[in-house]
C-alpha cells in the first residue's frame, strides 16, 4: 500500500473537501475527521516500520519531470518517520486548540482549516522526500499556507510578520535551490534521487559551497542565530495554532535538513564547520535564553526559547556522536510536543485576556488552576525537568557533545539554569502572587481545551519515563547517517535506551 | 549573362500562417473601408480570432510534417524548430489576447479628439468606435511572427517595423487616462523609431563587414574577414541596442512602465507576452546564428545588461504604486532572467538546453502575465481601471476567487515551486550553472528575492488589509476575460505540476537549433 501518498493524498483532499463545506461549524468537525484519519493512518503505518530493516521503508519512486532528472519519490527512515508522527500528531491538537481563533478577525473560517491541512500534506512529503528536488518544492511550497495563516488571522503586527517570515525562508531557499541545481550539474548523474547523489561530490571545496548553500538555507528555517530575528515576529503574530506548527513542525525541516543533507551529502565540507555550527548553537543556546528572560510578551518569549532549543538541536546534529544525534531527532520530537503546549496554553490564556504581555497577569492559579497546572508542566519541560521527555533528549545531547567538544557542552549547560529562569520567572509573574483585577472572572479551562492539553502531557510524560520506542526507531538511523559521514564515536557508546530514568 | 532574372522561389506552404495572418489583416482593412460602422466590430472578431486559429494550426502542421533543415523564400525566412515553436506561442498568446479585446471599454472613441474637448463627448454620444484595432493587431501580430523567423538582417527589420507600428497606434487608443495613453504612444514610437534607427545603422555597418545581410554568411565573415573590426563591433553593438530597446532590457528599460501604464490593458497584455516572445527569438537568432562566433566579444557585454535588467527591474519596481507600472518592472526583470539563458551558449547539448529552457520561460511568463492583465481590467471604479495599488485593499475580502487567481498569478512571477514560474526560472538557471554562469544565477536567485518582496507586498495588500469603504468594485467578466483568466491559471498550474510536455515539446523544437 503506498502509505505516505496516501497520507498527503488524505490531507489534500480534505482540504478541498472543506472549502465545500458550507457550515463553518461543520468545516471544523470535518477537519478533525480528516486529521484524525490521517493520524490513525499514520500509526497503522509506524507499526509496520521495522526498525533495523531498510534503512528507507514504504519507498514509492515514479519519474515527475525526466527532462530535469526528478522523481516522485518517497520514503521514510527513523528519522522521518518520528518527526512525520510529531506532524500528524500535533495537527488534531492545534485543529481542536484553534476551534475558535479563526474567528476573532471576521475571515473565512474555512479557508484557515484548509490551508492547517494543506500544509499537512507538505509537512508529510517534506519529510518523506528522497528526491532532493521533491524535497525543494516542498520546502518552499509550504511557506505559502503558513504565510496566508499568519497573515491573515494573527495578532496586529501581522502582515509586517508575515513578510518578513516569507522574504527571510524565501531567500534562503532560493539560495538554496542554487545549491541544488549546482548539485545536480556537478553530480552529472542526471537525477535528484538522494540515495545516488550521496557521495557524488568528492571535491572537498565544491562540497564547501554547496554545503553553505543548503545550510544558510536551514539554519533560517531553523533559525539558528544570527539568523532567528524573523521567528519572535512570526511566532508572536501568529495565531497560537500557527504558532505551534511553526516552530513545532517547520522549523524542525531546518535541523532535519541539516542532519539527513548537509552532513549525508557533503561529509566533509560538514567536518569542516563543525566548529562553527557548534559556535553559533553555542551562542544561540545561550543567547536565546538570555534574551527569553528579558521578554515582555508572552508569545515572543516562547519564541526566543526556541531559539535556545535549536541551538542544542543544531549541536547535537553537528556533534557527530550516535547519542547526540539520536538526542537531536529525539530533541526535535519532544521539543515539538513541550512547546506546542506551552504555546498552546499561553494562547488559552491569552484568548481569555486579550493581551500577550506577561504585565497584565497575576495570581492567574488563584482563578483557573488547570490552566496554570498544564502552564506549569509545559514549562517545566521547556526547562528539561528530568521526568519530562525534553529532558532525555537535552541530556543526550549534552553527553553526546561532551563525549567530542567538552567546552562547547559545558557552556551550553548554562542553557539549562537559563531555561529554569526564564520559565519559572514568567510563570510566577503570571500565575502567583496577588490576582490582578483584570482576570478576576477569567473561566478555567473547558472540555475542549483539556482534550487539547491532555494528550500533550501524556505524550510528554510517557516518553519521559520510557523513550525507548522513539529511541529504537531513531537509533540505527542515526548510526547509519554517521557511518555514510564515516565518523565512529569517540568511545563505546552508552546503551542509550536507558538513560531516560 | 544572358539577361533572364531567375523568378525567386518562394515557399508558401511554410510561410503559410504568416500569410493567413497578413491576409486576414488586409482583408480586415478592407472591411473597415465597405462595411457599415454597425458590422464591423461583428465581422472582424470572428475574422480575426479564426485567422490567428488557422494560423496555428497550419504552424502545427508544418511540425508535424517535419521541420525543414534550410531557410526558406531564398534565405530570407527560417522556419525551424525554435521558430515555429515560438509562432505558436505568439499566436496563442495572441488569441488569449483578442479575447481580453472583447469588452467595449477599452478604447476610446475617437483617437484624434483632444482630450475633454466637444468632439470628444460627441463620439461618446455617438458611440463611435475605433475598430481598426483589429486589422492593426492582426499586422502586429504579423510582424511578431515574422521577426523570429527572419534570416536576415534586412527582413528582420522589416519585420520590426511591422510589429512596431501598428502598436504606436494601438498604444494611443485608451479609453481612459487619455493624456497618459498619447503620452505612452509617442514615447514608444519616439523612443522605437530611434531603436529601429539603430537596427538598420547596425544592420549597414555589418553588410559593410561582412558584404551580406544574411545571417549565415555574417557568421561565415567572421571568420574570413580581417581588418574590418571596428565595423563589427559598432555593427553588432547598434543590432543589440536595437534588439534590447524592444526586450526592455536596461539600460533601454525607460519606455516600458510608461507605455504598459498609458496603453489599453489588451493591448498592454499583447505587448508584454507576444512581443517579447518575438524580441526574445530574433535576438536569439541574430546573436546564436549570425555572430555565434563572436560570443566571446558579446557575452561580457550580455552579463553586465543581464545583471542591471534584474536589478533595476526588481528594485524600481518596489516603489511602484501603479498595478500596470508595476507589471511593467516586473517584466523588466523577466527580460534579465530570460537574458542569462542567452548567454548560457556553449557546446551543442549546452545550447539546446539553454534554448529549450527559454523556450519554456516564455510559454510559462507569456501565459501568466496575460492572465495577471486580464485580472487587472476586472478591477475597477468610477474612473475605469482601478490603477492605484492602494486601491486594491481588501479586495481579497471582496471576491476572493478573483484575489486569489491573481495572488497565485503573482507567486508564479516570484517563482514559488507549484506554479509555472518556478519552473521556468528552473530551467534557465540550471542551464545557465552547467553553461559555467553561476555568479550569474546567484545574482539571479537575488534578484528573485527582491522581486518576491513587491509580488508578496500586493498580496499583503489584497488579503491581509482591510477593504477601503469606497474601494473599486470588480466587474463581472464577459465570457471573453473569463475564459482569459481561466485558461492562463490553469496554463500556469499545469506547467507548474506537469511541465513535461511543454519541456519535451520546447525540447525538440530546441533539438535542432536554429538552420544556418
Amino acid at each position: 500500500m503506498p502509505w505516505l501518498s496516501t497520507l498527503m493524498g488524505v490531507s489534500v483532499l480534505g482540504a478541498l473537501g472543506v472549502t465545500l463545506v458550507r457550515n463553518d461549524k461543520l468545516a471544523k468537525q470535518f477537519t478533525l475527521v480528516v486529521s484524525l484519519i490521517v493520524l490513525a493512518l499514520t500509526v497503522a503505518m509506524a507499526v509496520q516500520f521495522s526498525p533495523n530493516g531498510d534503512k528507507f521503508q514504504f519507498a514509492e519512486t515514479y519519474d515527475w519531470i525526466p527532462a530535469f532528472g526528478v522523481h516522485y519519490g518517497v520514503a521514510v527512515d527513523g528519522i522521518a518517520l518520528v518527526l512525520i508522527l510529531l506532524s500528524v500528531i500535533l495537527v488534531p491538537i492545534v485543529v481542536l486548540a484553534s476551534w475558535h481563533d479563526a474567528e476573532a478577525g471576521k475571515r473565512s473560517v474555512r479557508t484557515y482549516f484548509s490551508l492547517l491541512l494543506v500544509l499537512e500534506a507538505m509537512m508529510i512529503g517534506v519529510f518523506a522526500a528522497t528526491d532532493v528536488f521533491l524535497f525543494y518544492v516542498f520546502f518552499e511550497a509550504m511557506l505559502i499556507p503558513m504565510y496566508f495563516m499568519i497573515g491573515s488571522y494573527g495578532g496586529a503586527q501581522r502582515s509586517y510578520a508575515a513578510v518578513k517570515f516569507l522574504l527571510y525562508s524565501l531567500f534562503g531557499g532560493l539560495l538554496m535551490l542554487v545549491a541544488v541545481i549546482a548539485l545536480y550539474s556537478i553530480a552529472g548523474k542526471g537525477t535528484f534521487m538522494f540515495t545516488d547523489l550521496v557521495g557524488t561530490i568528492q571535491d572537498v571545496t565544491t562540497q564547501k559551497w554547496l554545503f553553505l548553500g543548503f545550510f544558510v538555507a536551514f539554519a533560517i528555517k531553523a533559525p539558528l542565530w544570527p539568523f532567528h530575528t524573523w521567528l519572535p515576529d512570526a511566532a508572536a503574530q501568529a495565531p497560537a495554532g500557527a504558532a505551534v506548527l511553526l516552530v513545532g513542525v517547520l522549523d524542525k525541516v531546518g535541523t532535519y535538513g541539516m542532519l539527513r543533507f548537509c552532513l549525508e551529502l557533503f561529509p566533509d565540507a560538514a567536518k569542516f564547520f563543525t566548529p562553527l555550527v557548534i559556535t553559533l548553537s553555542v551562542i544561540g543556546i545561550v543567547y536565546g535564553a538570555i534574551v527569553a528572560i528579558g521578554q515582555t510578551d508572552m508569545k515572543r518569549l516562547i519564541a526566543y526559547t526556541s531559539v535556545s532549543h535549536f541551538g542544542f538541536i543544531a549541536m547535537g546534529v553537528f556533534a557527530m556522536t550516535t547519542n547526540a544525534g539520536s538526542g537531536a531527532t529525539l530533541y526535535m520530537v519532544n521539543h515539538g510536543f513541550s512547546t506546542g503546549a506551552l504555546f498552546l496554553v499561553a494562547g488559552f490564556l491569552i484568548y481569555r485576556r486579550g493581551s500577550q504581555f506577561i504585565s497584565d497577569y497575576g495570581g492567574v492559579q488563584k482563578v483557573a488552576p488547570i490552566l496554570a497546572g498544564t502552564f506549569l508542566v509545559a514549562g517545566l519541560s521547556s526547562l528539561s525537568l528530568p521526568g519530562l521527555s525534553t529532558f532525555v533528549s537535552e541530556f543526550m545531547v549534552l553527553i553526546g557533545t561532551y563525549e567530542r567538544y567538552l567546552v562547547p557542552a559545558v557552556i551550553a549547560t548554562t542553557g539549562v539554569i537559563l531555561a529554569a529562569i526564564y520559565i519559572l520567572w514568567m510563570y510566577q509573574r503570571t500565575m502567583n502572587g496577588p490576582t490582578a483585577e483584570s482576570v478576576k472572572a477569567l473561566p478555567d479551562l473547558n472540555a475542549r481545551e483539556k482534550f487539547v492539553v491532555a494528550p500533550l502531557i501524556a505524550l510528554l510524560l510517557v516518553f519521559g519515563f520510557y523513550p525507548k520506542p522513539l529511541l529504537d526507531v531513531i537509533n540505527p538511523a542515526v548510526k547509519d547517517t554517521l557511518s555514510s559521514v564515516s565518523v565512529t564515536d569517540p568511545k563505546p557508546a552508552v546503551p542509550v535506551a536507558q538513560e531516560g530514568k | 549573362m544572358n539577361g533572364t532574372i531567375e523568378a525567386p522561389t518562394i515557399e508558401y506552404a511554410l510561410l503559410a500562417p504568416m500569410l493567413v495572418v497578413f491576409g486576414a489583416a488586409i482583408a480586415g482593412v478592407l472591411v473597415e473601408a465597405f462595411a457599415p460602422r454597425y458590422l464591423r466590430s461583428a465581422v472582424h472578431l470572428p475574422l480575426t480570432l479564426l485567422s490567428l486559429a488557422g494560423a496555428f494550426a497550419l504552424t502545427v502542421w508544418q511540425a508535424v510534417k517535419g521541420v525543414p533543415t534550410k531557410p526558406a523564400a531564398m534565405g530570407a525566412v527560417a522556419v525551424d524548430g525554435p521558430a515555429l515553436f515560438i509562432w505558436g506561442t505568439i499566436l496563442v498568446l495572441a488569441f488569449v489576447s483578442v479575447l481580453l479585446i472583447k469588452d467595449e471599454e477599452h478604447f476610446v472613441g475617437s483617437a484624434a479628439a483632444l482630450p475633454g474637448s466637444a468632439e470628444e463627448e460627441q463620439s461618446l454620444v455617438e458611440r463611435a468606435a475605433h475598430t481598426e484595432v483589429y486589422p492593426l493587431l492582426l499586422f502586429a501580430v504579423g510582424g511578431m511572427l515574422l521577426f523570429p523567423a527572419s534570416n536576415d538582417l534586412l527582413v528582420a527589420f522589416v519585420a520590426l517595423e511591422v510589429m512596431s507600428l501598428p502598436l504606436y497606434l494601438l498604444c494611443g487608443l485608451a479609453r481612459r487616462r487619455r493624456l497618459l495613453s498619447q503620452e505612452a504612444a509617442v514615447k514608444y514610437f519616439l523612443l522605437g523609431a530611434f531603436s529601429s534607427a539603430f537596427f538598420l545603422y547596425g544592420t549597414a555597418l555589418l553588410y559593410g563587414y561582412a558584404g551580406s545581410v544574411d545571417l549565415a554568411k555574417i557568421n561565415l565573415a567572421l571568420g574570413s574577414v580581417g581588418g574590418q573590426d571596428t565595423l563589427l563591433y559598432i555593427g553588432a553593438a547598434m543590432l543589440g541596442v536595437g534588439l534590447l530597446f524592444k526586450i526592455g532590457a536596461a539600460p533601454f528599460q525607460a519606455w516600458k512602465p510608461d507605455v504598459y501604464q498609458g496603453s489599453p490593458t489588451p493591448i498592454t497584455a499583447l505587448m508584454a507576452s507576444g512581443t517579447l516572445v518575438a524580441a526574445f527569438g530574433a535576438l536569439l537568432r541574430v546573436f546564436w546564428v549570425g555572430l555565434g562566433g563572436l560570443d566571446w566579444d558579446w557575452r561580457p557585454v550580455f552579463y553586465g545588461v543581464a545583471i542591471l535588467t534584474m536589478v533595476v527591474g526588481a528594485i524600481l519596481a518596489i516603489t511602484q504604486t501603479d498595478i500596470k507600472r508595476m507589471l511593467a518592472y516586473s517584466s523588466i526583470a523577466h527580460g534579465g532572467f530570460l537574458l542569462i539563458g542567452v548567454i548560457a551558449t556553449g557546446s551543442a547539448a549546452q545550447n539546446t538546453a539553454a534554448l529549450s529552457g527559454l523556450l519554456f520561460y516564455l510559454v510559462a511568463y507569456g501565459f501568466t502575465t496575460v492572465g495577471a492583465f486580464a485580472v487587472v481590467t476586472m478591477v475597477r471604479d468610477a474612473g475605469g481601471e482601478a490603477w492605484h495599488l492602494s486601491r486594491w485593499a481588501g479586495l481579497g475580502k471582496r471576491s476572493p476567487l478573483l484575489a486569489g487567481t491573481f495572488a497565485f498569478f503573482l507567486l508564479a512571477f516570484a517563482g514559488i515551486p507549484l506554479t509555472s514560474g518556478f519552473f521556468g526560472k528552473y530551467a534557465v538557471f540550471q542551464a545557465a550553472v552547467s553553461g559555467g554562469a553561476l555568479p550569474l544565477v546567484i545574482v539571479g536567485v537575488v534578484a528573485s528575492a527582491v522581486a518576491a518582496f513587491f509580488y508578496v507586498r500586493v498580496i499583503v495588500l489584497m488579503f491581509f488589509s482591510d477593504p477601503a469603504a469606497d474601494g473599486p468594485s470588480v466587474v463581472l467578466p464577459s465570457r471573453g476575460t473569463a475564459a482569459v483568466v481561466g485558461i492562463a491559471a490553469l496554463a500556469t498550474v499545469v506547467l507548474g505540476v506537469f511541465p513535461q510536455p511543454v519541456l519535451d515539446l520546447a525540447h525538440t523544437a530546441a533539438q535542432s537549433l536554429f538552420v544556418r
